[in-house]
This record gives structure tokens, sequence and C-alpha cells, in this order.
């Protein structure tokens, strides 16, 4: 494999660039910190565990799997350009010489790893049961609120979410979507390429979405689990969870920065919720409009690079010129596929990020009024 | 019944004289019986070649022609979901990480803590919290035993997650897989839903407060909540809602722990065994564990066949 994986010339001063950049956050992050007693006991409450454990494992999987599409895409991109080996080649990584067996008996070549892997979980599970004991409070008692009160972690992105949409987005609509949407996904992911073997070069757009919406759940989790003290305020890492904080936050909605307030609209109060509701499904419909055309323009494009970031005028060539490939999967796809894609991509993946920009940095609550719902 | 060939013997050799006394005949006998419980025993020596474990194993696992290890999985009961054959890839624990066979492995060790749990648990708001101080204190490895279930659900979630994040990276729910995906997505939402039930049931502070946020949502679905979009208008009040039925009262109490136990011991255990027999069926028919195919061309990409 190391014969096909050919280092870039510049890809060693990169990574000492990177371990730079990345001890210089650890080190303000270390500066920074007020309270570290906070931080153990946030770490290492039992339940916490996992998600402490997750921010390990998905970063490892996720190079895990990168580490062989590149393998796979180097090997892509060898044979495309030498077509008469790509006649003959068996077309894997893995090295694979003329004679071996193709297939392997399950007894015991397969058999023998579950079973590994089973006495391995055993194991883990023994030691991590005799160091660590599963919580236990005080017997439920609905007359003292625990402060913060949170759900399983697993669940606490969806607590997250309720900072920044009404319940019945948060709890119910939302976690639909989501079910629904990852239901979806492979009737319009309509790219042939790609079935049963790591690649990014041909599955970038579709990886990159599903990574995107892995990645803000695990991330909502996050900010849940170490970010949310009590009375669900946010307190940076290494601050103390103060009982007493009090956060001066200025709520607002949209329609009242614009101006549509009862001051204004003295003469016609009547006439306040109709505006406020119309000018709310206006907002709405152009974000899924914008949106829509936000993932149309991005499902063009071709590889992004870092360098883009530093070089303005190699990211505006890169954001105009559609990459031939991508507009041969779109061409792939029909129009419910494509028009399903949109309806999912711009209500979950894109409408969670935006509402919780506008609430943290804006402080906006809703963006539509209406007599029945806020959204 | 006929005589064993050596006593017949004996009694040739000593021409039947009748006046042989008593005690020796059954002493005879006896050395007899004795030599050819010794003969017999010699074939109990290699199990193996018993009538009783040949009834059990029809296979013998010190043979290693390829007929023999195919029926070793062919015969098996518990291994027959698998192929004879797989491709030599699919071993490596790079392709897979055994996400998914983990996530089954804890599945049992989940049933198999949980039932024992059982035995010293009752789902009334009384005792349940003393049951959990009874186990944890008095019952031999009953602290153990807690933690383990915990442990395993929780790694469980971790585990469905990233079996999921693979098949995404392989790409592996594509044609003919689509449906079977579908299965699993629904896997992994009863999963969440196993361990939240679950967490109700030490019925402390913890659990009391988790389940009281996550039921408190329901109040809020649309048109089935008394606080959801137009749930008013269709006459919903907190005592005809959908959070009511989830808690069989309007209060997080004995209603609700009881059936949270339920769903949590019985009903989702059931409607999950059923959906997991359905995701390891199709895996086998749509053609066995996830192994790497070979790569495809960008050139070589045709209009998908439209049925």
């Amino acid at each position: 494999m190391s014969a096909i994986v050919q280092p870039r010339s510049n890809s060693r001063r990169n990574k000492l660039i990177g371990l730079v950049v990345v001890l210089i956050l650890l080190g303000l992050f270390v500066y920074s910190v007020q309270d570290w007693h906070q931080i153990w006991k946030i770490v290492s409450a039992p339940d916490n565990v996992p998600i402490v454990a997750m921010l390990f494992l998905v970063p490892f999987f996720t190079w895990l799997g990168i580490k062989q599409a590149k393998a796979n895409d180097n090997l892509i991109g060898e044979l495309e350009t030498d077509p008469k080996l790509a006649k003959t080649h068996h077309r894997k990584v893995e090295p694979w010489r003329p004679g071996w067996a193709k297939e392997l008996h399950v007894w015991p070549y397969l058999v023998r790893i579950e079973f590994l892997a089973a006495v391995i979980v055993t194991v883990v599970l023994y030691v991590w049961s005799i160091t660590l004991n599963a919580p236990l409070e005080e017997p439920a008692n609905p007359n003292l609120t625990m402060n913060p009160s949170k759900a399983p972690w697993y669940f606490l992105g969806l607590q997250e979410m309720l900072v920044y949409f009404d319940p019945w987005i948060a709890g119910v609509v939302m976690p639909s979507i989501i079910m629904v949407g990852l239901m979806v996904f492979p009737y319009v992911d309509s790219n042939p390429l790609g079935n049963g073997y790591y690649t990014l070069r041909q599955r970038r757009f579709a990886v990159n979405m599903f990574s995107w919406g892995f990645l803000m759940w695990i991330l909502l989790i996050v900010i849940g689990t170490f970010i949310r003290g009590p009375g669900w305020i946010w307190f940076w890492p290494g601050q103390t969870w103060d009982h007493n904080t009090v956060v001066f936050d200025r709520n607002r909605d949209l329609h009242e920065i614009l101006g549509i307030t009862p001051e204004n609209f003295a003469n016609h109060l009547s006439l306040l919720p109709w505006v406020r509701g119309i000018f709310g499904l206006i907002i709405v419909s152009g974000f899924f409009i914008l949106g829509g055309l936000f993932f149309h323009w991005l499902m063009k494009r071709g590889p992004f690079r870092f360098s883009y970031l530093v070089f303005p005028k190699r990211f505006l060539e890169w954001a105009r010129t559609p990459d031939p490939f991508e507009l041969k999967l779109l061409a792939n796809t029909s129009i419910l596929q494509y028009m399903t894609f949109q309806f999912f991509a711009v209500s979950v993946l894109l409408a969670m990020p935006v509402k919780l920009f506008l609430r943290l940095v804006f402080t906006i609550k809703y963006v539509w009024v209406t007599p029945w719902f806020n959204v | 019944m006929d005589e064993p060939k050596d006593q017949k013997e004996t009694k040739q050799l000593t021409g039947e004289k009748a006046t042989v006394g008593l005690v020796e005949r059954a002493k005879d006998s006896a050395v007899a019986l004795k030599d050819r419980a010794l003969e017999e025993a010699k074939d109990y020596k290699d199990p193996q070649q018993t009538q009783v474990w040949k009834s059990i194993f029809r296979v013998s696992h010190e043979r290693h022609d390829p007929r023999n290890r195919s029926l070793a999985i062919l015969s098996n009961v518990f291994l027959h979901l698998h192929p004879a054959k797989i491709n030599r890839d699919a071993v490596r624990y790079q392709y897979t990480w055994g996400m998914g066979g983990i996530t089954f492995y804890l599945f049992i060790v989940l049933t198999f803590t949980g039932v024992l749990l059982m035995f010293y648990y009752h789902p009334t708001k009384i005792i349940a919290f003393k049951d959990i101080l009874y186990l944890e204190h008095d019952v031999p490895f009953g602290k153990l035993l807690r933690n383990m279930h915990r442990w395993a659900a929780h790694l469980m979630v971790i585990t469905t997650w990233l079996h999921m994040f693979r098949v995404v990276l392989t790409g592996s729910y594509k044609r003919p897989r689509e449906f079977n995906w579908c299965v699993g997505v629904v896997l992994l939402v009863l999963t969440l839903l196993l361990s939240f039930t679950g967490y109700l049931l030490p019925d402390d502070q913890l659990g009391f407060w988790a389940v009281t946020v996550g039921t408190n949502m329901a109040r809020a679905t649309p048109l089935l909540g008394n606080e959801g979009p137009f749930g008013p208008q269709l006459g919903l009040t907190p005592y005809n809602d959908v959070r009511f039925g989830l808690l069989g009262g309007s209060i997080v109490d004995s209603n609700a722990l009881l059936r949270a136990y339920i769903w949590h011991c019985i009903g989702i255990p059931l409607v999950a065994s059923i959906f997991m027999a359905v995701h390891f069926w199709r895996i086998r028919k749509d053609g066995g564990i996830s192994g790497p195919a070979p790569v495809m061309l960008d050139s070589e990409m045709k209009v998908a066949k439209k049925k």
C-alpha cells in the first residue's frame, strides 16, 4: 500500500503547521481554564464516559475510513490512466497473488474472529464494570428538580436542540425528519459508484453530507454534555458551574428587530398577527429557496482544498466552475430524488446550524410567529 | 439375551458340571463382567466416537477438508446464517470494523444480564429503588451485574452509530441493500428507545428527571399533544394526549414505571428481535457480510437502470 500512497512534497510542512496550530490552541485552552475540578467532574461522571470515549472513537474511525478511501482513490486514479492495467487488475488495494483462493471458509476464518471479538468485548465490559459504578442518585422526588436535569447522553442532542427550536420541532418533528431522512438516504443517492468499497472521490457529496449530519449530532451532544450547566446556561469548558449565574439575554424575534412591533402598528393592531405571520412565511420560504440553491451549488463543486482558504483567487475559481464528474452524477438523479434530498438537507442539515447561529450569536428566538406555532 | 462369548467358553471348559458352587459361579461371571466393562470402556476414551457426541455434533471439527468445513457452518443452527465461504478480504478488521457483530453480541449480553436483573427487581414505586440498593449491596455480584447491563447498553449505542457510519463510508447501503438500511435505521431507534426506557427503572432522581424531560416533549407533538400545534384545537388535554398514553397518567408515576418496565423487558426487545431477524436474513440474501468490492472507475459509470 505504501507504494501507492505517495506523500506530497509539502505534506510534511503542512503537518508541522497543523501541529503548531493544535499546540497553540491547546495552550490557549489550558491558559483559559479557571476550574480544573469542574472539568474533571464533568469528564469523569460515569454516565459521561461514553461520550468522552466517542470524542476519541469518532476521529479514530474517521481516520481509518479516510485512510482506506484515499488508498482506493489512488488506485482508481492509477487505473483510470492505464486502461490496459484496469482490465487485468484485481481492483483492490490489498495485495493478492495469483493462486490464492478468492474465498475463505467461514469455519474457522470468520468464526474465530467473531469469537475473538466476543471475548474482547466481554473483557472490556468486565473491566469497565469493575472499575466504574453505574450512577444511582437519590430516590425519585418530583418536588426536588435536578439542576441541570439532563437526558441520557445520546439524547442530549435533542435536548440541546430545545434551545433553538420549540419542543414540537426539536422533540418531535426533527427526530422524525432525521429518521425518515436516514431511511430515504439510499434511495436519493443515485450514484452507482462506490458500492462496497471506501472512496471519497466518487462519493464526495454523499459522504460529506452524512458526515456533516453525524458530526453535528455529536457536536450537539458534546455541547449538551460539557457546556450546558445549571439552568442550561452556556459555560465554557473550565468555567465553574455556578448555580447563581444570571444571563442577560435579550431574546427577540426576527420581526421585532425589523420593526414589526405593536408600537409601529398602534393603529392597526388587529393586522399585526397577519403581518407577522406572512413576514415569517416569507422568511422561511426564502430560507428554503436559498438553502436549495446553496445545496444545488454545493453538489456541483469539485474537491475543496485548504489552500483555497489562503488564496482567494483559487477559491473563486473553485466556486465558479462545476466539476464535470459531479455534473454527471447530478444528471443521473431523478427529479423526485433531487427534491427529496433538498427537503431533508435544507430542513435538517442547514436549518439546524443556521438556527443555532441565529440564537447564539444574534439571540434571535423565532423567525416565524403565528397564533398556533412558532418557528 | 445372548451370553457373552467368554462366559460360554468357561461353561464349555468346565463341562457344565453342576457341582460348582454358587459362589464360584458368581465370581466367574463377575470377572467376566469386569473384563467386558474394561473392553467397552476403551471405546469411551475418545468422546467424539460416542453415540451421545455423534447425536449432537454431526461434523468432526478436526478434519480440515472443504466439505467438512462447509458442513460445520451449514449444519449448525447458530451459524447457518453464515455462508460456507466468504470473500477473502472481508475478514480484514480494517474493512468492516466488526461493529454490527459486536452490536448483536452486546444485545445478547444485555438480554442475559437483563434476565438476571429481573429476578431481583419489582417495577413498583414502593420497592423499585430499594431493589436497586439490595442489588448493589446484598446480592452476590449484583453491583457487577447492574454495572455491566448499564455499560453494555451505552456501548451498544456507540457501536450502532459506528456501524452505521461504516456502512455509509463503504456505500454498503446501495442497491440491493437499500431496504436493509431502513431496517437498520429502525433498529437504531429501537436501541435508543431500549436504553431510554431502562433509564427510568432504578426510580432515582437521574432517571425520573430524564424521563420527565423526555416525555415533556411529547406534550408538544403536533396534533397529538396538548401543547403542540393544533393540539388544543383538537380537544387534547393533559389527560388524553399522547404523553398520557406513554406514561399511563399525567405525571411520571407508578404507571409510567410499569409501562417503561414492560416496554423495556418485553415490548421493544420482541420487536427488535423481529427486526434483527429480518436484518440478518437480508444481509445474507443480499450477498453476505460486507466484503470490499473491486473498485469501479469513474469512466465506467453507467446510467442506473430503472425498472
